[in-house]
């Protein structure tokens, strides 16, 4: 009894076997989070009478023959911004402390179709906004390697829960990192997708232009395999596009003979540690010994993603954000006089201050005087990075390097320094800013423990080049439990 | 010496589009139903739902930039305009700013002065906010969002108007066209047409344009007439008096005949405009244009035309007819069904015209249907009731769409064409109106008029005052 140290993929098997059910998967994810919860803290809210009756119709459905997907029966843990028909969305924000959608997000939904287990909303950074999870109204989540660090984010309460095994995978969104960094810093694996491959329709925008939804877990077949199933073209959101080739898990070959390599060298410089840039060097030797070629280049422009992607995401998030005002749902304050004093009283007691501050910037880049100096200059270089981007994917298949320059911080050490919090961005930001999909997963350990991140990004569409390369880096090593998870 | 001035007026003119849904998600536009009951999440601003654009708002759009001249902008965007108000749901409205849908066309209108093209600046497409209700009693206000997302055009005038005639001149036009294309019912007292004045003034011969106010929401032709009029001379007496026009948005209280300033330019919101993330460029194919060119519908030149060579109608007649799209559907509907396009004419450009007068109704209004007025002309056709009746029975039809049929049947409206009966009523008459007779005899050939009138009162009205004269004159 031990099914949530298997792959989401090979527990998904087990109980189409018939060897386990998924109501007894189901409990098993309760007991878990019991046993660990006070540790990581990666829930916002568990639903504990939902999913047991729910995983009672699954298993009825699998008998049935209604599901048929490798991931029926699995439990999976959501991100609170990622709305929930009838269960409590919070954006980990006093702002949605009472926030109870009518509707579920269509990502959600696909998996659901899929038959998968819903067992709660994963803790985040505030609307997203943060690379710690500590920025959540609802405390703060730890890092399940050592739970004196922080677990990344935004979606740190996801990558949390999978590399504690308080479930088999979960459902994370990617603006700058989002599901990059934490994976990197849980030992986890995750996937952003190429901007419109998954629905956006019911996760609770952030950065419009740069928000994508997309897998967590042990390894990239889970992640292939449920980015396969949450893929779909939806006529809800007007972003989405039909993907031609959606069969993920076809790309999981162990062959990456004659494979173009690209490193950048801009990756490899001033900030990075060391322990980082060995253990990345390490992984690309561990895929030239495969067969594949790997040679560094110059990506250029690396210097300008930072402040262009915190412009234009602080600039769509201020506008965003305008709709959470006391007005309709959520947080009201209790005493105000008149419209403008409730709408103002309810925001500055209901947004943290990492909301706060980006709301302000976002407003500031888009006021009249300054939108072409900041918000359209940010928009010329997102197409500049773009083209940057292109200009290399003409030469390889994939671009390798670090997910992030560190390993998890301590505790409470970005909290106060959001310059150097957003630093910590460099090597995921620019990603979104062109669209692309990238994957991160585990490439070692640092001295202290704790797990390192290696990046595959690839060119628009091309995921499955990207899947190809990390599969096979993947094979050549075993997966690390964290030390809580096999306690 | 007071000097000249001239009054410069450019107008903002938004119009609700006739489309069924929404313009980002599939919601009823219908008016008048329970509050909140045409709402889902994305016309309420839910998080995480996103807009669709509805694909008729942007071919309305482009119909009326086809029919005023504007060139179509094959690639347009929508962004987002930002400010707080409970109305709008997001606190932001989609909206476009710097690529909308129509730029740089005109109309040509015509006022005593003459001929005069008004330039369109450009037409955009947006969202409409939902409605405020405010419970004085209760101290609260409700909002209902019925109306949120409801789709718009705005269309930009040229600061080309000189005079409330030609503001008016030009609204009726642009009214027109826009109802000749289905895009819009166009009704003010609905608010699916709602106009903003700017209006400044200048010495006359001045080349620079003055400090412009702007008026929002006037609520009919002839309160925006009278808003001109009493801010043109207040912009004046302000100048006279060595003050300033201050450039402010101004309300029109048109009960009271004055208008007050409501916010000046320093306390102008910063919309921070942007381009809207969740919406894709809407590209407009040479195919898609095309297509909008070739289907516009019969405009009031053609109708006016085909009306007068078709139909053979005199130019009175045909001219009345299309002055409004409603006339002239109803015009064509009818005549389709009774195939005597001079009576239907004669129906609509007399009693209904009549009547609309009378009920200070717009045509727009018109509610009967086209089969109950064929079926009046038929009743007279026939000689089932006579002129009188007819008139008496359309009433009804104008009033609540009565079935002529039934209503003659009814009422015992049919005419009495027994001529046993109505020999013996003028026998009656004759007797009774010895001195009528007599004058008649006498040669007052004006006498059998009200000989003739007097039968009709003793049948009830419900005779053919032709055979009345005819039996009258046989039986004198």
């Amino acid at each position: 009894m031990k099914l949530l140290a298997l792959t989401a993929v090979g527990l998904g098997k087990k109980i189409k076997a018939g060897e386990v059910s998924a109501e007894e998967a189901a409990k098993e994810a309760l007991e878990a989070i019991k046993a660990r919860e006070s540790q990581v803290h990666s829930f916002v809210t568990i639903d504990e009478e939902g999913i047991v009756k729910r995983a009672r119709e699954v298993q009825k459905g699998i008998l049935q023959g209604e599901y048929y997907s490798p991931l029926a029966g699995v439990p999976v843990a959501v991100k609170d911004n990622l709305c929930i028909q009838g269960l409590l969305t919070t954006c980990s924000s006093k702002m949605l402390y009472n926030f109870i959608p009518t509707y579920t997000a269509e990502a959600v939904r696909n998996l659901e179709k899929a038959g998968a287990v819903i067992v709660g909303k994963t803790n985040m950074d505030e609307f997203a906004m943060g690379s710690t999870t500590e920025t959540s109204a609802y405390g703060v989540t730890k890092n399940p390697w050592n739970t004196g660090h922080v677990p990344g984010g935004s979606s740190g309460g996801s990558c949390a829960a999978v590399a504690a095994e308080e479930v088999s995978y979960a459902l994370g969104s990617d603006t700058g990192g989002s599901i990059r960094q934490p994976s990197s810093f849980c030992g986890v694996t995750g996937i952003k997708p190429t901007y419109g491959t998954v629905s956006r329709y019911g996760l609770i925008a952030y950065g419009s232009s740069l928000d994508q939804v997309g897998p967590i877990a042990k390894d990239v077949s889970d992640c292939a395999a449920i980015l396969e199933t949450i893929t779909s073209y939806d006529k809800k959101d007007s972003t989405s596009i039909e993907r031609k080739e959606k069969d993920f898990t076809s790309a999981l070959v162990e062959d990456v003979s004659g494979m173009k390599i690209g490193i950048p060298r801009d990756y490899l410089g001033a900030g990075l540690e060391p322990q980082v840039k060995d253990a990345v060097l390490a992984a690309a030797k561990k895929l030239e010994e495969q067969g594949a070629v790997v040679e560094e280049f110059d990506l250029s422009l690396v210097e300008y993603a930072i402040p262009a992607y915190y412009v234009i995401a602080a600039a769509e998030a201020s506008s965003n954000l305008e709709r959470f005002d006391g007005v309709k749902y959520g947080y009201r304050a209790k005493e105000y006089e008149g419209l403008h004093n409730m709408y103002k009283k309810s925001r500055s007691e209901g947004f943290g201050m990492e909301v706060k501050r980006r709301i302000m910037l976002g407003s500031f880049v888009l006021s009249s005087g300054y939108y072409d100096a900041y918000y359209l200059k940010a928009l010329r270089t997102k197409a500049l990075i773009k083209r940057a981007f292109d200009k290399a994917f003409e030469r390889y298949d994939v671009i390798l390097g670090p997910t992030a320059p560190t390993t998890a911080p301590k505790l409470g050490e970005l909290l106060n320094d959001p310059l150097k919090m957003y630093l910590g961005d460099v090597y995921t930001v620019s990603v979104n800013l062109a669209g692309l999909p990238a994957i991160s997963l585990p490439c070692g350990l640092d001295k202290n423990g704790l797990p390192i991140g290696l990046q595959i990004i690839g060119d628009c569409f091309q995921e499955k080049k990207m899947i190809r390369a990390a599969f096979a880096y993947e094979q050549s090593r075993a997966y690390q439990r964290c030390p809580l998870a096999g306690k | 010496m007071r000097k000249e001035y001239e009054t410069v007026i450019g107008l903002e003119v938004h119009v609700e589009l006739a489309t069924k849904t929404k313009i980002f998600c599939s919601c009823s536009t219908a008016f008048g139903s329970q509050p909140n009951t045409h709402t889902c999440p994305v016309c309420t601003g839910m998080p995480g739902s996103l807009p669709v654009l509805n694909k008729k708002v942007v071919e309305y759009a482009m119909a009326v930039g086809v029919a005023t001249g504007c060139q179509i902008n094959q690639y347009s965007k929508f962004d987002r305009k930002n400010y707080f108000y409970p109305d709008n749901p997001q606190n932001y409205q989609i909206s476009q700013l710097y690529l909308p849908i129509c730029h740089d066309g005109g109309i040509e209108i015509e006022t005593k002065a003459g001929r005069k093209i008004i330039g369109i600046h450009e037409i955009h497409m947006e969202e409409d906010a939902g409605k405020l209700v405010h419970d004085d009693w209760e101290e609260v206000s409700l909002v209902d969002y019925n109306r949120s997302g409801v789709p718009l055009i705005e269309i930009v005038s040229e600061p080309d108007m000189r005079s409330a005639e030609e503001v008016i001149a030009y609204l009726e036009k642009l009214r027109m066209m826009i109802q000749y294309l289905g895009a819009s019912d166009c009704k003010m007292q609905e608010g699916s047409m709602r106009a903003d004045v700017n209006l400044s003034v200048r010495e006359a011969g001045a080349e620079k344009f003055g400090t412009r106010t702007e008026m929002k929401n006037i609520g009919s032709f002839k309160a925006i007439a009278r808003a001109i009029e009493a801010e043109a001379v207040r912009q004046i007496d302000l100048l006279e008096s060595g003050g300033q026009v201050v450039q402010e948005t101004r309300r029109w209280n048109d009960e009271q005949g004055y208008s007050y300033a409501m916010r000046s330019k320093e306390d102008a919101q910063d919309y921070r405009y942007f381009p809207e993330p969740d919406l894709v460029p809407i590209v407009v194919s040479d195919e898609w244009l095309q297509q909008i060119r070739d289907n516009q519908p019969e405009m009031r030149d053609e109708k006016l035309k085909r009306y007068q060579e078709t139909f053979g109608l005199p130019e009175y007649d045909a001219q009345i007819l299309t002055s409004a799209k409603k006339l002239a559907d109803l015009f064509e509907a009818t005549t389709e069904l009774c195939q005597k396009p001079k009576k239907v004419s004669n129906w609509l450009i007399g009693e209904t015209m009549r009547l609309l007068k009378e009920h200070e109704m717009d045509p727009e209004q018109l509610s009967f249907s086209p089969k109950n007025l064929a079926k009046v002309i038929q009743l007279t056709e026939d000689g089932t009731i006579n002129g009188t009746v007819a008139k008496e029975v359309f009433e009804e039809v104008f009033a609540r769409d009565i079935d002529p049929d039934a209503y003659v049947k009814e009422k015992g409206l049919k005419t009495v064409n027994d001529e046993g009966a109505l020999r013996k009523a003028i026998a009656r008459v004759i007797k009774e109106n010895p001195q009528s007779v007599e004058d008649y005899r006498g040669g007052k050939e004006k006498a059998i008029g009200f000989l003739v009138g007097q039968t009709m009162k003793a049948m009830k009205g419900k005779a053919n005052p032709g055979i009345i004269n005819q039996i009258l004159k046989e039986m004198l």
